[in-house]
């Protein structure tokens, strides 16, 4: 027998598997996980249509969380393996899971070049700015002077900005959630998915063990509201308790001003996520720290052009026929 | 009204000419319009391209040489041949570079005008050769070929300067078809085709120098005798050229037909496999998807991706190429996806010689990669040969769910020879099975292994009902679930080698050429086929007990190997590499064996072979 799809409304338990979840208890990634799950459910895309891939490190254990198709592939590739399952088979919804280590150290190459073609992938990179699997080492996103197992004396290295990095690459829709924000995180996930093209979604992600409190300047309940700004499509950039500050462009940078003091609404920067000049400069804040989506647009899909030109070619040149193929060019006949 | 050659020599079997000059010169393009009008002459042919890894050399210079060699014959050629009877040599350095290579006697014709002070220092020359009686052993047919050229096409109209002399080795071909008894017409042909409506003035002097040199050859009774070769018996059918990597690329293509699949061909440029990806890039109307990853690893790694999405997957690649692959290759392994992986084998190690040939990349197919990874290796044999290995490639990937490597090198890659073209409806389809139902009641388990092949499901993204998660991390057998248990990796480990030897029962068993048994045997793989082949043959000529066995798989080995090498009182392995394969028999079937290795950067000659046989045998 066949199966035939459950039309039923499916819920965040269809989306988990039998496997028992290994992160340390207080992970981060336990609340991400489950707005993933919870957002698959409410897509109304039949669970055989996702494809979770990861590469190597604490988050990309993920698919095997996930009851759905996956691939727990190689340390830094899964985004070159993710364009290759899109490539192939369009149809599917394709989600890379990703950490800082994975998508911006080894595997930095194939994220920019994945951005860069704009496949219809999904790419959710937990950033917790440290190795975790391998107990401890600063990673590309821990900042100068973090003292680690490998940087004993403090880090000497410049951190990389992810949403700079996938901006600069030419990502078609680039965002920023937090662990422990999780309607924002899901409405985010949902905006990507909506995306058509390739969406690039930074989750800022506490790390219990080795980095712990790295985020809680930004994720604290009682300091929160001063320190990160929602970006909505269309609103002035207001923030704190009482939405009392706001951020103006004063010189060509952004500054933070306290509205009816410095400032009035109408001299807040209105966001537009169309324009890659303001991606940049919210990317470059970090307090007030942005989250919500920095800057998108829609372009031609990578598949759809490769797709569309097999579909011209076939129309100008007719289908290929191997008969053809084997006797282009010069051939002879012995009787 | 063509005038006899003076002299007619008896008819030759088989004649090497060797095309030379500086390498924008055009040499390749002349060798390459010379062999066509050999095969359409209905000669066989074996070619063997050399160019310099850089794409302009300094002009003039020895390193800046480029060269075509051909063996034609008017009998099974099987190698590009030893030694050049006819050198065309176009400037000093070619000849330089070109004269060790030639036998006393031979004849060479050489472009007087490119002897000049400069060249001649260039090429290191103190003295003038055609001048000082250095070349007194050999037959020197001096023909002041720039200035022939110029006078032949000063007249076409609309013709930029710069392109007068760019047609001068087109008189230089007409001057050989001349000499060899060849028409011109398929090289004029092929000139309107390539320049005449893009660029007429350039077609017109091209065609012009072509005659011009061929009806030099008819007057200027330069030559005591014509290369008279008569044509070979091909068995009846319609034949091309093929060169190897025109050979792969087409067989990958007939290779996913046959299994009504998209292919997928992942690569990054690298010599020399490009072409490989030139000559299926244009193909989208066969769905050919072809995929110019950011590097060789991602180019790996989307293969991998398509292969779990269901596509027929490959890459092409060389050595240094391979080194990169080798984590997504053993990804493959470990999730058990089929896919189809060709290394054009380069000297190495590290960039080594990137155009020229070497087979030191064996070893590292079968063993370069961390773990127990036993996947596939074949080897084509011959440029037409290779059209068959790549559908035999995907059959045993698809088969065993299994990554299979397909040792190419960079003399089968860029060599040629007639190719009997097949009828696609006898091409057997390759059965592929995609599940659509669980196979364990109310579960589907991605590691439950079909009990003759050991294979695994194929089951595909977008298929209800069966869900599952792969990886690169040890499995329960069965489930697939990640699982680090003792028991399950040791009975994984041997299952993944189990299917790989299983694969031995459907592979054809090694056929030997010459006796059954006695004296030696001549072992080899890959391109050196041609090379072995004619020197056994002519050692047997002589009455010696030798045979030859040649593998075209090389992991699983057919399952006769074993047998066969105990026959022969002693074995011995060419390879252009230090005794790869040598090392293989040795430890797998624990027999003595006779190496012979070359790692030049090019093939063997058939004398090299003949005479390591002759000193086995006989002791000479």
């Amino acid at each position: 027998m066949t199966l035939t799809v459950n039309p039923k409304v499916l819920t965040k338990k269809d989306f988990a598997s039998d496997q028992t979840v290994r992160w340390c208890p207080g992970c981060g990634d336990y609340a991400i996980l489950s707005t993933v799950q919870k957002v698959f459910a409410q897509l109304g895309l039949p669970r055989e249509k996702f494809v979770v891939v990861s590469g190597i490190g604490c988050s990309s254990r993920f698919p095997y969380y996930m009851n759905t198709y996956g691939f727990h592939t190689i340390h830094g590739r899964a985004p070159a393996v993710a364009t290759g399952i899109k490539l192939a088979n369009p149809d599917l919804s394709v989600w890379v899971v990703t950490g800082d280590g994975d998508a911006l150290s080894i595997g930095g190459n194939h994220l920019i070049h994945a951005a860069r073609r704009n496949a219809d992938i999904k790419v959710l990179l937990f950033n917790n700015a440290i190795y975790g699997l391998t107990k401890g080492q600063l990673s590309p996103t821990s900042p100068r002077g973090m003292k680690t197992k490998s940087s004993p004396y403090g880090s000497v290295e410049r951190p990389v900005n992810p949403i700079h990095l996938t901006l600069g690459a030419g990502a078609t829709f680039v965002a920023r959630t937090v662990d422990v924000f999780q309607s924002h995180m899901a409405e985010t996930l949902e905006a990507a998915y909506r995306h058509k093209g390739f969406a690039f979604v930074e989750i800022l992600q506490n790390c219990v063990i080795f980095n712990h409190g790295m985020w809680f300047p930004y994720t604290e309940r009682d300091r929160r509201h001063d320190h990160v700004v929602y970006l909505e499509p269309g609103k002035p950039l207001r923030f704190g308790k009482a939405q009392e500050k706001g951020l103006v462009m004063k010189d060509g940078k952004m500054e933070t001003v306290i509205l009816g003091e410095d400032a009035a609404e109408e001299d807040l920067v209105v966001h537009d996520p169309s324009s890659p000049a303001l991606a940049f400069m919210l990317g470059q804040l970090r307090d007030p720290l942005p989250v919500g989506v920095f800057y998108q647009v829609e372009q031609p899909t990578y598949e759809e052009w490769m797709y569309r030109q097999m579909e011209d070619v076939k129309r100008q040149k007719g289908k290929g026929d191997l008969k053809a193929l084997y006797h282009a060019g010069d051939t002879w006949v012995v009787e | 009204m063509e005038k006899e050659a003076p002299l007619e020599a008896p008819v030759w079997q088989r004649v090497v000419v060797r095309f030379a000059g500086d390498s924008g010169d055009g040499m390749q393009l002349t060798g390459n319009q010379f062999s066509l009008a050999s095969v359409l002459a209905h000669r066989d042919i074996s070619t063997l391209p050399e160019f310099p890894a850089e794409i302009r050399a300094p002009a003039g210079t020895l390193g800046g040489v480029s060269a075509f060699q051909i063996q034609v014959g008017g009998q099974d050629v099987l190698t590009p041949g030893d030694q050049p009877d006819v050198l065309v040599a176009m400037n000093p350095a070619s000849l330089k570079v070109s004269l060790p290579e030639l036998p006393r006697g031979a004849l060479i014709i050489v472009n007087t005008d490119a002897f000049t002070p400069a060249n001649l220092k260039k090429a290191g020359y103190t003295t003038n050769p055609l001048e000082d009686g250095s070349l007194r052993d050999y037959q020197v047919i001096p023909v002041p070929i720039t200035r022939l050229n110029r006078e032949a096409v000063k007249d076409v109209e609309g013709l930029d300067k710069k392109f007068i002399d760019r047609s001068k080795n087109f008189f230089a071909l007409g001057l050989v078809y001349w000499l060899f008894d060849l028409k011109p017409d398929p090289t004029l042909a092929w000139i309107d085709r390539k320049f005449g409506k893009r660029n007429p003035a350039v077609a017109e002097a091209n065609k012009r120098a072509l005659m011009a040199g061929y009806n030099y050859g008819i007057t200027a009774e330069l030559f005591q005798h014509r290369y008279r070769i008569p044509s070979v018996d091909f068995p009846p059918g319609t034949y091309r050229r093929i060169t190897g990597n025109e050979a792969l690329a087409m067989g990958l293509v007939t290779a996913a037909q046959k299994a009504g699949k998209m292919l997928f061909y992942g690569a990054y440029p690298i010599t020399p496999a490009s072409d490989i990806l030139h000559h299926l890039a244009p193909l989208r109307h066969y769905d050919v998807l072809t995929f110019q990853a950011e590097d060789e690893i991602a180019a790996m790694a989307a293969a991998v991706g398509a292969a779990f999405a269901g596509a027929f997957a490959a890459v092409g690649t060389s050595g240094p190429g391979m080194l990169l692959k080798a984590e997504a290759l053993n990804l493959a392994v470990m999730a058990e996806l089929p896919l189809v992986v060709i290394d054009v084998q380069r000297g190495g190690p590290s960039t080594g010689l990137p155009t020229k040939v070497e087979q030191a990349d064996l070893l590292m197919a079968l063993f370069g990669r961390n773990g127990e990874s036993p996947l596939v290796v074949v080897a084509p044999s011959t440029p037409a040969d290779a059209f068959d290995m790549a559908i035999e490639a995907f059959r045993l990937a698809v088969r065993a769910m299994t990554p299979v490597v397909l040792l190419s090198d960079g003399f089968l890659a860029n060599s040629s020879e007639p190719w009997r073209i097949p009828d696609p409806e006898d091409i057997p389809p390759i059965p592929v099975r995609h599940p659509s139902v669980r196979n364990n009641g109310g579960r589907f388990l991605p590691y439950k292994r079909d009990p003759e092949t050991l294979a695994r499901p194929w089951a595909i993204p977008g298929t209800p009902g069966l869900e599952h998660r792969i990886g690169g991390l040890e499995k329960e057998p069965e489930t697939g679930n990640v699982s680090y248990d003792p028991q399950h990796h040791q009975r994984m480990v041997k299952e993944r080698a189990e299917k790989i030897e299983r694969l031995a029962g459907v592979i054809p068993e090694a056929e030997v050429f010459g006796p059954e048994e006695g004296d030696l045997l001549v072992v080899g793989w890959g391109s050196t086929f041609g090379a072995i082949r004619e020197a056994v043959r002519q050692a047997q000529d002589q009455g010696l007990s030798v045979a030859h066995m040649h593998l075209r798989y090389l992991n699983p080995m057919p399952r006769n190997v074993g047998q066969v090498l105990k026959r022969y009182k002693h074995v011995l392995v060419p390879e252009l590499n230090m005794g790869q394969l040598a090392w293989l028999l040795q430890a797998r079937y624990l027999v003595p064996v006779e190496k012979l290795n070359k790692v030049q950067g090019r093939p063997f000659k058939t004398v090299e072979i003949l005479k390591a046989i002759e000193q086995m045998v006989d002791g000479r």
